[in-house]
Protein backbone atom coordinates (compact mmCIF):
# COMPACT_ATOMS: atom_id res chain seq x y z
CA UNK A 1 0.00 0.00 0.00
CA UNK A 2 1.09 3.53 -1.19
CA UNK A 3 2.14 5.86 1.78
CA UNK A 4 -0.57 8.32 1.27
CA UNK A 5 -3.08 5.49 1.11
CA UNK A 6 -1.89 3.99 4.21
CA UNK A 7 -2.68 7.42 5.79
CA UNK A 8 -5.98 7.62 4.51
CA UNK A 9 -7.53 4.51 5.04
CA UNK A 10 -5.29 3.86 8.67
CA UNK A 11 -8.29 3.88 10.92
CA UNK A 12 -10.36 1.56 8.57
CA UNK A 13 -7.40 -0.77 8.14
CA UNK A 14 -6.30 -0.98 11.97
CA UNK A 15 -10.01 -2.40 12.42
CA UNK A 16 -9.56 -6.50 13.81
CA UNK A 17 -10.73 -8.46 10.94
CA UNK A 18 -10.63 -5.75 8.18
CA UNK A 19 -7.16 -5.42 8.18
CA UNK A 20 -4.83 -4.29 5.30
CA UNK A 21 -6.19 -7.50 3.71
CA UNK A 22 -10.11 -6.28 3.59
CA UNK A 23 -8.51 -2.45 2.28
CA UNK A 24 -6.35 -4.55 -1.01
CA UNK A 25 -9.88 -6.05 -1.34
CA UNK A 26 -11.89 -3.01 -1.32
CA UNK A 27 -9.24 -1.56 -3.79
CA UNK A 28 -9.53 -4.59 -6.21
CA UNK A 29 -12.90 -4.59 -6.32
CA UNK A 30 -15.42 -3.24 -8.99
CA UNK A 31 -18.78 -2.13 -8.10
CA UNK A 32 -21.05 -0.54 -10.11
CA UNK A 33 -24.00 1.70 -8.41
CA UNK A 34 -27.36 1.78 -10.57
CA UNK A 35 -29.09 4.87 -9.35
CA UNK A 36 -27.39 8.03 -8.36
CA UNK A 37 -30.73 9.52 -6.23
CA UNK A 38 -31.68 8.87 -2.57
CA UNK A 39 -30.18 5.87 -2.05
CA UNK A 40 -27.29 6.37 -4.43
CA UNK A 41 -25.93 9.30 -3.02
CA UNK A 42 -24.72 7.18 0.04
CA UNK A 43 -23.61 4.60 -1.43
CA UNK A 44 -21.27 6.35 -3.62
CA UNK A 45 -19.70 8.33 -1.17
CA UNK A 46 -19.00 5.49 1.25
CA UNK A 47 -18.12 3.36 -0.89
CA UNK A 48 -15.69 6.28 -2.53
CA UNK A 49 -14.14 7.12 0.46
CA UNK A 50 -13.60 3.83 1.87
CA UNK A 51 -11.26 3.12 -1.34
CA UNK A 52 -13.27 0.58 -3.43
CA UNK A 53 -10.87 0.58 -6.59
CA UNK A 54 -13.31 0.93 -9.45
CA UNK A 55 -16.72 2.58 -8.91
CA UNK A 56 -19.46 2.88 -11.69
CA UNK A 57 -22.61 5.19 -11.85
CA UNK A 58 -25.14 4.51 -14.02
CA UNK A 59 -28.00 7.51 -13.89
CA UNK A 60 -29.63 9.05 -17.36
CA UNK A 61 -31.65 11.74 -14.63
CA UNK A 62 -30.65 15.64 -14.21
CA UNK A 63 -30.70 17.11 -10.90
CA UNK A 64 -33.98 18.71 -10.16
CA UNK A 65 -34.23 21.18 -6.75
CA UNK A 66 -36.89 18.36 -5.17
CA UNK A 67 -34.16 16.07 -5.30
CA UNK A 68 -31.80 17.80 -3.03
CA UNK A 69 -33.21 17.41 0.18
CA UNK A 70 -32.39 13.43 -0.05
CA UNK A 71 -29.40 13.76 -2.54
CA UNK A 72 -26.92 15.59 -0.83
CA UNK A 73 -24.47 14.75 -3.25
CA UNK A 74 -25.70 17.44 -5.62
CA UNK A 75 -25.78 21.42 -4.71
CA UNK A 76 -28.68 23.87 -5.88
CA UNK A 77 -26.16 25.01 -8.73
CA UNK A 78 -26.55 21.53 -10.22
CA UNK A 79 -29.92 21.82 -11.14
CA UNK A 80 -30.12 20.75 -14.50
CA UNK A 81 -27.05 18.94 -14.83
CA UNK A 82 -26.37 14.67 -14.97
CA UNK A 83 -26.71 13.36 -11.96
CA UNK A 84 -23.93 11.12 -13.18
CA UNK A 85 -21.38 13.58 -13.81
CA UNK A 86 -21.80 15.85 -11.17
CA UNK A 87 -21.27 12.66 -8.90
CA UNK A 88 -18.66 11.26 -10.77
CA UNK A 89 -16.23 14.80 -10.29
CA UNK A 90 -16.84 15.10 -6.77
CA UNK A 91 -15.72 11.26 -6.05
CA UNK A 92 -12.81 11.78 -8.07
CA UNK A 93 -12.19 15.04 -5.98
CA UNK A 94 -13.04 13.05 -2.81
CA UNK A 95 -10.91 10.22 -3.34
CA UNK A 96 -8.11 10.25 -6.27
CA UNK A 97 -6.84 7.22 -5.72
CA UNK A 98 -9.69 5.41 -7.14
CA UNK A 99 -11.34 4.90 -10.68
CA UNK A 100 -14.66 6.64 -11.09
CA UNK A 101 -16.47 5.92 -14.47
CA UNK A 102 -20.11 7.21 -15.19
CA UNK A 103 -22.83 6.19 -17.34
CA UNK A 104 -25.13 8.60 -18.17
CA UNK A 105 -27.85 6.55 -19.40
CA UNK A 106 -31.04 4.41 -18.23
CA UNK A 107 -30.12 0.74 -17.63
CA UNK A 108 -32.34 -1.24 -19.75
CA UNK A 109 -32.45 -5.24 -21.03
CA UNK A 110 -30.27 -3.83 -24.24
CA UNK A 111 -27.47 -2.49 -22.68
CA UNK A 112 -27.49 -4.32 -19.22
CA UNK A 113 -25.93 -7.72 -20.49
CA UNK A 114 -21.97 -6.42 -21.04
CA UNK A 115 -22.15 -3.62 -18.20
CA UNK A 116 -23.20 -6.05 -15.30
CA UNK A 117 -20.66 -8.30 -17.09
CA UNK A 118 -17.72 -6.40 -16.00
CA UNK A 119 -18.81 -5.57 -12.32
CA UNK A 120 -18.09 -7.57 -9.36
CA UNK A 121 -20.76 -6.61 -7.09
CA UNK A 122 -23.95 -4.67 -8.79
CA UNK A 123 -25.75 -2.15 -6.08
CA UNK A 124 -29.46 -1.66 -6.83
CA UNK A 125 -30.33 1.99 -5.76
CA UNK A 126 -32.84 2.34 -8.65
CA UNK A 127 -36.65 4.12 -8.31
CA UNK A 128 -38.69 2.13 -10.48
CA UNK A 129 -40.04 -1.21 -10.74
CA UNK A 130 -39.15 -1.81 -14.52
CA UNK A 131 -35.32 -1.23 -13.62
CA UNK A 132 -35.41 -3.53 -10.65
CA UNK A 133 -36.52 -5.79 -12.49
CA UNK A 134 -33.87 -5.63 -15.57
CA UNK A 135 -31.45 -6.13 -12.80
CA UNK A 136 -32.82 -8.63 -10.92
CA UNK A 137 -32.92 -10.72 -14.16
CA UNK A 138 -29.54 -9.94 -15.49
CA UNK A 139 -27.79 -10.30 -12.00
CA UNK A 140 -29.76 -13.71 -11.47
CA UNK A 141 -28.83 -15.21 -14.95
CA UNK A 142 -25.13 -13.83 -14.25
CA UNK A 143 -24.76 -14.81 -9.98
CA UNK A 144 -23.58 -11.44 -10.05
CA UNK A 145 -23.78 -10.05 -6.38
CA UNK A 146 -26.89 -7.83 -6.36
CA UNK A 147 -26.83 -5.44 -2.88
CA UNK A 148 -30.63 -4.20 -3.00
CA UNK A 149 -31.95 -1.20 -1.61
CA UNK A 150 -35.31 0.20 -1.89
CA UNK A 151 -37.45 2.92 0.08
CA UNK A 152 -41.25 4.14 0.91
CA UNK A 153 -42.08 6.92 3.04
CA UNK A 154 -40.44 5.82 5.93
CA UNK A 155 -39.59 2.43 5.62
CA UNK A 156 -36.78 0.66 3.97
CA UNK A 157 -35.46 -3.04 2.95
CA UNK A 158 -31.99 -4.15 2.58
CA UNK A 159 -30.74 -7.43 1.26
CA UNK A 160 -28.04 -9.16 -1.06
CA UNK A 161 -29.01 -11.12 -3.39
CA UNK A 162 -27.37 -14.04 -5.65
CA UNK A 163 -24.99 -14.84 -3.17
CA UNK A 164 -24.76 -18.49 -2.42
CA UNK A 165 -24.89 -19.36 1.68
CA UNK A 166 -23.53 -22.26 3.04
CA UNK A 167 -26.00 -24.74 2.33
CA UNK A 168 -25.63 -23.47 -1.42
CA UNK A 169 -28.91 -21.50 -1.54
CA UNK A 170 -29.06 -18.88 -3.47
CA UNK A 171 -31.90 -16.58 -3.42
CA UNK A 172 -33.17 -13.36 -5.44
CA UNK A 173 -35.39 -10.59 -5.88
CA UNK A 174 -37.79 -12.62 -8.08
CA UNK A 175 -38.29 -14.87 -5.31
CA UNK A 176 -39.69 -12.05 -2.66
CA UNK A 177 -41.71 -10.81 -5.75
CA UNK A 178 -41.87 -13.51 -8.75
CA UNK A 179 -43.98 -10.97 -10.89
CA UNK A 180 -44.16 -6.83 -10.82
CA UNK A 181 -47.14 -4.76 -8.86
CA UNK A 182 -48.77 -2.66 -10.11
CA UNK A 183 -47.70 1.30 -9.81
CA UNK A 184 -50.76 2.07 -7.73
CA UNK A 185 -49.62 -0.91 -5.09
CA UNK A 186 -46.05 0.61 -4.78
CA UNK A 187 -46.24 4.05 -5.50
CA UNK A 188 -42.79 6.36 -5.90
CA UNK A 189 -41.39 8.87 -3.69
CA UNK A 190 -42.71 11.54 -6.01
CA UNK A 191 -46.56 10.00 -5.18
CA UNK A 192 -46.54 9.50 -1.65
CA UNK A 193 -43.32 11.55 -0.62
CA UNK A 194 -40.36 10.37 1.61
CA UNK A 195 -38.26 11.40 4.41
CA UNK A 196 -35.00 12.86 3.34
CA UNK A 197 -32.52 10.91 5.87
CA UNK A 198 -34.61 7.61 5.42
CA UNK A 199 -32.26 7.21 1.64
CA UNK A 200 -29.03 8.06 3.75
CA UNK A 201 -29.90 5.37 6.23
CA UNK A 202 -30.88 2.70 3.86
CA UNK A 203 -28.07 3.90 1.52
CA UNK A 204 -25.16 3.44 4.12
CA UNK A 205 -26.35 0.03 4.76
CA UNK A 206 -26.12 -1.27 1.14
CA UNK A 207 -22.64 0.36 1.20
CA UNK A 208 -22.15 -1.62 4.58
CA UNK A 209 -23.53 -4.69 2.88
CA UNK A 210 -20.68 -3.99 0.11
CA UNK A 211 -17.71 -3.61 2.36
CA UNK A 212 -19.09 -6.97 4.05
CA UNK A 213 -19.15 -9.08 0.90
CA UNK A 214 -15.91 -7.81 -0.35
CA UNK A 215 -13.85 -7.94 2.91
CA UNK A 216 -15.61 -11.05 3.64
CA UNK A 217 -16.36 -9.45 7.54
CA UNK A 218 -19.69 -9.64 9.23
CA UNK A 219 -22.92 -11.69 8.25
CA UNK A 220 -24.01 -9.84 5.23
CA UNK A 221 -27.59 -10.13 3.92
CA UNK A 222 -27.26 -13.07 2.08
CA UNK A 223 -30.75 -14.34 1.70
CA UNK A 224 -31.92 -12.28 4.31
CA UNK A 225 -34.72 -9.55 3.49
CA UNK A 226 -34.10 -6.73 6.56
CA UNK A 227 -37.14 -3.82 6.79
CA UNK A 228 -36.82 -0.82 9.09
CA UNK A 229 -39.17 1.68 9.88
CA UNK A 230 -37.72 4.92 10.88
CA UNK A 231 -40.59 6.42 12.86
CA UNK A 232 -40.84 3.96 15.35
CA UNK A 233 -37.33 1.34 14.61
CA UNK A 234 -39.40 -1.38 14.28
CA UNK A 235 -37.44 -3.83 12.03
CA UNK A 236 -38.00 -7.13 11.21
CA UNK A 237 -35.31 -9.59 9.40
CA UNK A 238 -37.00 -12.82 7.25
CA UNK A 239 -35.31 -15.80 6.07
CA UNK A 240 -36.04 -16.13 2.50
CA UNK A 241 -36.30 -19.29 0.32
CA UNK A 242 -36.37 -19.88 -3.27
CA UNK A 243 -39.38 -20.31 -5.43
CA UNK A 244 -40.58 -20.89 -8.29
CA UNK A 245 -40.66 -17.69 -10.63
CA UNK A 246 -41.87 -18.85 -14.40
CA UNK A 247 -41.71 -14.90 -15.54
CA UNK A 248 -38.08 -14.93 -15.05
CA UNK A 249 -35.74 -15.29 -18.06
CA UNK A 250 -33.39 -18.49 -18.85
CA UNK A 251 -30.98 -16.89 -21.07
CA UNK A 252 -29.60 -13.56 -22.11
CA UNK A 253 -31.59 -14.30 -25.74
CA UNK A 254 -34.88 -14.85 -23.40
CA UNK A 255 -33.78 -11.73 -20.91
CA UNK A 256 -32.90 -8.67 -24.13
CA UNK A 257 -35.90 -9.95 -26.29
CA UNK A 258 -38.32 -9.01 -23.24
CA UNK A 259 -40.47 -6.15 -22.85
CA UNK A 260 -40.07 -5.15 -19.23
CA UNK A 261 -42.04 -1.43 -19.91
CA UNK A 262 -45.14 -3.69 -20.77
CA UNK A 263 -44.36 -6.21 -18.38
CA UNK A 264 -43.54 -3.68 -15.48
CA UNK A 265 -46.60 -1.68 -15.96
CA UNK A 266 -44.85 1.49 -16.70
CA UNK A 267 -45.67 2.04 -20.24
CA UNK A 268 -48.71 3.11 -19.22
CA UNK A 269 -51.61 3.70 -21.29
CA UNK A 270 -48.61 2.84 -24.00
CA UNK A 271 -48.61 5.89 -26.53
CA UNK A 272 -50.22 8.51 -26.71
CA UNK A 273 -52.28 9.39 -30.33
CA UNK A 274 -52.18 12.58 -31.68
CA UNK A 275 -54.84 13.80 -34.80
CA UNK A 276 -54.13 15.93 -37.40
CA UNK A 277 -56.29 18.51 -36.05
CA UNK A 278 -54.61 18.90 -32.71
CA UNK A 279 -51.06 18.99 -34.05
CA UNK A 280 -51.15 23.03 -34.94
CA UNK A 281 -51.71 23.60 -31.02
CA UNK A 282 -49.47 21.11 -29.81
CA UNK A 283 -46.86 22.38 -32.21
CA UNK A 284 -46.52 25.83 -30.59
CA UNK A 285 -46.15 24.42 -27.48
CA UNK A 286 -42.83 25.69 -25.84
CA UNK A 287 -42.56 22.10 -24.29
CA UNK A 288 -43.52 20.34 -27.55
CA UNK A 289 -40.55 18.85 -29.84
CA UNK A 290 -41.87 17.51 -33.01
CA UNK A 291 -39.58 14.88 -34.80
CA UNK A 292 -40.09 13.67 -38.18
CA UNK A 293 -38.58 10.06 -38.72
CA UNK A 294 -39.11 9.91 -42.50
CA UNK A 295 -35.48 9.70 -44.39
CA UNK A 296 -34.35 12.77 -44.93
CA UNK A 297 -35.42 13.24 -48.77
CA UNK A 298 -39.31 12.51 -48.01
CA UNK A 299 -41.86 14.86 -49.27
CA UNK A 300 -44.04 15.86 -48.65
CA UNK A 301 -41.79 18.47 -46.17
CA UNK A 302 -43.71 19.31 -42.87
CA UNK A 303 -44.42 22.87 -42.45
CA UNK A 304 -44.32 23.05 -38.85
CA UNK A 305 -41.27 23.85 -36.52
CA UNK A 306 -39.45 20.18 -35.89
CA UNK A 307 -36.24 17.90 -35.74
CA UNK A 308 -35.64 15.87 -38.78
CA UNK A 309 -34.04 12.37 -37.12
CA UNK A 310 -34.67 9.51 -39.65
CA UNK A 311 -35.71 6.58 -37.69
CA UNK A 312 -32.55 4.48 -37.95
CA UNK A 313 -30.61 7.24 -36.20
CA UNK A 314 -33.16 8.08 -33.80
CA UNK A 315 -31.91 5.96 -30.31
CA UNK A 316 -28.37 7.49 -31.15
CA UNK A 317 -29.85 11.14 -30.65
CA UNK A 318 -32.48 9.97 -27.90
CA UNK A 319 -30.03 12.36 -25.59
CA UNK A 320 -30.56 15.51 -27.41
CA UNK A 321 -34.75 15.25 -27.00
CA UNK A 322 -35.38 17.25 -24.28
CA UNK A 323 -38.66 18.43 -24.02
CA UNK A 324 -41.71 17.31 -21.76
CA UNK A 325 -43.71 15.90 -24.95
CA UNK A 326 -42.51 14.32 -27.93
CA UNK A 327 -44.48 13.55 -30.94
CA UNK A 328 -43.02 11.30 -33.59
CA UNK A 329 -44.12 12.41 -37.31
CA UNK A 330 -44.16 10.11 -40.64
CA UNK A 331 -45.46 9.91 -43.79
CA UNK A 332 -48.55 7.27 -42.91
CA UNK A 333 -48.11 6.83 -39.22
CA UNK A 334 -46.68 3.63 -39.02
CA UNK A 335 -43.10 4.12 -38.20
CA UNK A 336 -44.17 6.79 -35.74
CA UNK A 337 -45.52 4.30 -33.66
CA UNK A 338 -42.88 2.14 -34.40
CA UNK A 339 -40.40 5.01 -33.20
CA UNK A 340 -42.94 5.98 -30.10
CA UNK A 341 -42.81 2.89 -29.21
CA UNK A 342 -39.06 2.35 -28.77
CA UNK A 343 -39.10 6.13 -27.20
CA UNK A 344 -41.57 4.92 -24.73
CA UNK A 345 -39.49 1.80 -23.75
CA UNK A 346 -36.28 3.45 -23.09
CA UNK A 347 -37.79 7.15 -21.18
CA UNK A 348 -40.49 5.31 -19.84
CA UNK A 349 -43.13 7.19 -17.87
CA UNK A 350 -40.08 10.72 -18.37
CA UNK A 351 -41.26 12.37 -21.14
CA UNK A 352 -44.72 11.98 -22.53
CA UNK A 353 -44.32 10.57 -26.32
CA UNK A 354 -46.70 10.59 -29.13
CA UNK A 355 -47.46 10.02 -33.06
CA UNK A 356 -49.29 11.23 -35.27
CA UNK A 357 -52.22 9.70 -35.91
CA UNK A 358 -51.88 8.84 -40.08
CA UNK A 359 -48.85 10.72 -40.81
CA UNK A 360 -48.18 13.89 -42.52
CA UNK A 361 -50.34 12.64 -45.23
CA UNK A 362 -53.54 13.01 -42.76
CA UNK A 363 -52.30 16.30 -41.61
CA UNK A 364 -51.93 17.67 -45.03
CA UNK A 365 -55.74 16.32 -46.60
CA UNK A 366 -57.11 18.12 -43.21
CA UNK A 367 -55.42 21.03 -43.98
CA UNK A 368 -56.76 20.99 -47.84
CA UNK A 369 -60.54 20.67 -46.50
CA UNK A 370 -59.53 23.81 -44.40
CA UNK B 1 -57.50 -21.69 17.17
CA UNK B 2 -54.23 -19.90 17.94
CA UNK B 3 -53.84 -16.14 18.86
CA UNK B 4 -51.77 -14.67 16.01
CA UNK B 5 -50.28 -11.48 15.95
CA UNK B 6 -49.94 -9.58 12.30
CA UNK B 7 -47.57 -6.83 11.53
CA UNK B 8 -48.04 -5.02 8.29
CA UNK B 9 -45.46 -2.75 6.53
CA UNK B 10 -45.68 -0.03 3.76
CA UNK B 11 -49.12 0.59 2.07
CA UNK B 12 -50.03 -2.27 3.74
CA UNK B 13 -50.39 0.17 7.19
CA UNK B 14 -52.95 1.86 5.25
CA UNK B 15 -55.30 -0.87 4.85
CA UNK B 16 -54.71 -3.02 7.73
CA UNK B 17 -53.58 -1.18 9.65
CA UNK B 18 -49.98 -1.61 11.52
CA UNK B 19 -50.88 -4.54 13.81
CA UNK B 20 -53.79 -6.64 13.72
CA UNK B 21 -54.28 -9.57 16.64
CA UNK B 22 -56.44 -12.52 14.90
CA UNK B 23 -57.18 -16.24 15.45
CA UNK B 24 -56.65 -18.68 12.75
CA UNK B 25 -55.10 -22.03 12.53
CA UNK B 26 -52.74 -21.27 9.78
CA UNK B 27 -51.58 -18.67 7.23
CA UNK B 28 -54.51 -19.02 4.64
CA UNK B 29 -56.96 -17.87 7.21
CA UNK B 30 -54.65 -15.36 8.57
CA UNK B 31 -55.21 -13.93 5.10
CA UNK B 32 -58.66 -14.80 4.17
CA UNK B 33 -59.83 -13.35 8.01
CA UNK B 34 -57.86 -10.43 7.11
CA UNK B 35 -59.06 -9.87 3.67
CA UNK B 36 -62.88 -10.43 4.98
CA UNK B 37 -62.46 -7.17 7.25
CA UNK B 38 -60.03 -5.05 4.56
CA UNK B 39 -61.03 -6.11 1.23
CA UNK B 40 -58.68 -3.67 -0.36
CA UNK B 41 -55.99 -6.04 0.64
CA UNK B 42 -57.24 -8.99 -2.18
CA UNK B 43 -55.10 -8.76 -4.61
CA UNK B 44 -51.96 -7.07 -3.21
CA UNK B 45 -48.82 -8.07 -3.48
CA UNK B 46 -46.63 -9.02 -0.03
CA UNK B 47 -44.40 -11.74 0.94
CA UNK B 48 -45.71 -13.46 4.02
CA UNK B 49 -43.30 -14.65 7.30
CA UNK B 50 -44.17 -16.37 10.37
CA UNK B 51 -41.49 -15.59 13.28
CA UNK B 52 -38.81 -14.21 10.24
CA UNK B 53 -39.20 -17.08 7.94
CA UNK B 54 -40.95 -16.36 4.92
CA UNK B 55 -43.69 -18.50 3.77
CA UNK B 56 -44.89 -19.28 0.44
CA UNK B 57 -47.07 -22.28 0.79
CA UNK B 58 -50.12 -22.58 3.78
CA UNK B 59 -48.90 -23.17 7.11
CA UNK B 60 -50.05 -24.28 10.54
CA UNK B 61 -49.49 -21.82 12.79
CA UNK B 62 -48.49 -22.13 16.77
CA UNK B 63 -49.99 -20.22 19.83
CA UNK B 64 -48.53 -16.59 19.60
CA UNK B 65 -46.77 -17.17 16.53
CA UNK B 66 -46.07 -13.30 14.72
CA UNK B 67 -47.14 -13.00 11.08
CA UNK B 68 -45.26 -10.20 9.05
CA UNK B 69 -46.77 -9.07 5.73
CA UNK B 70 -44.00 -6.91 3.47
CA UNK B 71 -44.57 -5.64 0.46
CA UNK B 72 -42.31 -4.64 -2.16
CA UNK B 73 -40.70 -0.73 -2.00
CA UNK B 74 -40.11 0.86 -5.23
CA UNK B 75 -38.21 4.20 -4.46
CA UNK B 76 -34.68 4.98 -4.04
Amino acid sequence: MEQSNKSRYARQYTLQDFGKQGQTKLAEARVLIVGAGGLGCPVLQYLCAAGVGDIGIVDADKVGLSNLHRQPLYRTTDVGRLKAEVAAAILRAQNDTITVVEYAFHLNNQNAWDLISSYDIIVDCTDNFETRYVLCDVCALLHKPLVYGAIYTYEGQVAVFNVSDSQGIRCQYRDLFPVPPSSEEAPDCATTGVLGVLPGVIGLLQANEVIKLLAGIGEPLINKLYTIGLLDYQSVTIRLQPQHHPDAPESRIAFEAANYGHYCGSVNEDVGLISSTELDAIAHRSDSLLIDVRALDELPRLSLPHRAIPLELLMANVHELNASHLVLICQSGVRSARAAESLKNYLGNRQSISHLQGGILAYQSEKNDE
Amino acid sequence: MMKIRVLSFGGLVEIIGKENMIEAIDTDQVVSHLEQTYPALAGRKYVLAINEQMKTENTLLQESDVVALLPPYSGG
